[in-house]
């Protein structure tokens, strides 16, 4: 299968990629390619224009912002998964990149063509959700910043506009004894989730102190628990609450039906991993005051 | 669709090409450059029989336009096997790594960028690099101990290189 054909720009500057993307016609990104190639070539996709931001080498970074480490638009999934920085402060990205892809698909997609995807069973936008993101999104006419929590919209929908560019994440770097836990279930390691859990917390006096907690793949977008984090907030961790919540979190759901992966099978999945993912959390966050 | 003059290097050799927009590269490779070696299973990344070295690393030759690929440095099988069967072809062969080959090139390119990277890796790596390539006649395993010999191949000719100075 071949994509329709389409017009190319290269453009060699931000400013004049900005300029590209403000014009009226169905002009889009390609960043790394490997969510949009392919759905040319299966003509899912047939954008009039493509503005290629792959020579834009100043958005090739990862940076240490001192409360934050802030990733530029053509940082690739390989590099922000081997990176000390993203490493030493959110070792709970790595784990999760274990899950992402393969190896020659990491070599050319980026975090924020990734997370402008917004696939519903991708792991990077329930982790951008955990830990608090915020994205930069650039246009020719200036900057916005918007919250994780404002940025999935939906299925395939996020609240980047048709002339804007994800230029940045923003990723808070949390306490230093801040605990993690990632779980993930689905039919080989690179494909798309079934389910995904994460959670992080700290411990102060053996209470629960700042949890969070998301999942992906069981409803149209990545999506935080707030009233689980409520509800585990100021106890003491143990394998009953955290079973407790879980399963009432796993009703609360309406996770979509596919051959052979239905929602209840779903549904048992966040029961079983969710509380894998906060007692992991919770391990972490203990070994981290010793 | 305007078409653009490119440039690039193809197995040490310079290759010019005017393409459009929506050549991909594994066509380019294929029907432009005459270099059939690289195999086209899926087209939407999946199958990893179209994985080349753009720069050295691994990639996805149906998910990147030719467009895309002006300056920069190609390696197909075929540039694998310039001067003969290379160390890693060499034990596949010799530990039957591949019966109909169709997935061949693309697991060569995939445990080159391994073997640069990580001369003597664990079966565990071994199995993550090629992961996301599609074999479906060897079963994996004689695959994953022909990269196993090559990596010991490569090593033993990298000391004796070293016991020999030129
Ligand atoms: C075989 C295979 C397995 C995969 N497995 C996984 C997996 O397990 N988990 C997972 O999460 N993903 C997976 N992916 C998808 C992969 O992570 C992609 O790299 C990612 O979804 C898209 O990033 P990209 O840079 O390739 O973006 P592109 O494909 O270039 O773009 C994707 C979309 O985002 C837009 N866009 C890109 N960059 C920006 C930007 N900076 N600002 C605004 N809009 C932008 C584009 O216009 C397009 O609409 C897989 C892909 C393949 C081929
Ligand atoms: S043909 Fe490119 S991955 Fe299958
Ligand atoms: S040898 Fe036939 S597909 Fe691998």
């Amino acid at each position: 299968m071949k994509p329709a054909a389409f017009d190319y720009e290269r453009p060699n500057d931000l400013a004049a990629a900005l300029e590209l993307l403000s014009c009226e016609e169905d002009t889009r990104i390609l960043a790394g390619g490997q969510s949009l190639v392919p759905m040319m070539n299966a003509r899912l996709a047939r954008p009039k224009r493509l503005v290629d931001i792959n020579r834009l080498p100043d958005l090739d970074y990862i940076r240490d912002e001192g409360t934050h480490v802030a990733i530029g638009a053509l940082a690739r999934h390989r590099d922000v998964k081997s990176s000390r920085l993203v490493r030493d402060h959110l070792p709970v990205i790595p784990a999760a990149y274990e899950w992402v892809a393969h190896a020659a698909v990491r070599n050319r997609g980026t975090l924020c063509g990734n997370l402008c995807h917004a696939d519903p069973a991708s792991e990077m936008p329930a982790l951008m959700l955990l830990l608090g993101a915020e994205m930069v999104l650039t246009q020719a006419s200036g900057t916005r910043i918007v919250a994780a929590s404002d940025f999935f919209l939906g299925l395939y929908e996020t609240a980047a506009g048709p002339g804007e560019m994800l230029t940045e994440v923003r990723i808070p770097k949390p306490a230093r004894d801040t605990g993690w836990g990632f779980e993930e279930v689905g039919m080989r390691k690179a494909d798309f989730a079934w389910a995904t859990c994460a959670a992080t917390m700290r411990l102060d006096g053996g209470r629960i102190a700042a949890p969070a907690a998301a999942v992906a793949g069981v409803g149209d977008r990545a999506t935080r628990l707030a009233e689980l984090e409520a509800a585990i907030e100021g106890q003491a961790p143990s394998d009953s609450l955290f079973a407790d919540v879980a399963r009432e979190v796993a009703v609360s759901l309406d996770p979509p039906s596919s051959v052979g992966v239905d929602a209840q099978y779903r549904r048992d999945l966040v029961g079983t991993l969710l509380p894998r993912a906060l007692a992991a959390a919770a391990r972490r966050a203990e070994e981290a005051k010793q | 669709m305007k078409k653009t003059a490119i440039n690039l290097t193809v197995n040490g050799r310079s290759r010019d090409a005017v393409v459009p927009p929506r050549m991909l590269l594994s066509d380019l490779i294929r029907h432009e450059l005459a270099l059939p070696g690289t195999h086209v299973g899926c087209e939407h990344g999946v199958c990893g029989a179209c994985n080349v070295l753009v720069d050295g690393k691994a990639v996805r030759s149906c998910l990147m336009f030719a467009v895309q690929a002006d300056g920069c440095e190609i390696t197909t099988v075929e540039g694998f096997s310039a001067g003969g069967l290379d160390l890693v072809q060499t034990a596949f062969w010799e530990e039957h790594g591949l019966q109909c080959g169709f997935c061949t090139p693309g697991m060569l390119a995939s445990a080159h960028e391994l073997l640069a990277e990580n001369p003597d890796p664990t079966d565990d790596e071994i199995r993550e690099a090629i992961a996301g390539n599609l074999c479906r006649c060897t079963g994996y395993e004689y695959i994953i101990a022909a990269i196993r010999s090559a990596a010991r191949k490569m090593r033993d000719a990298e000391t004796a290189a070293k016991r020999q100075p030129a």
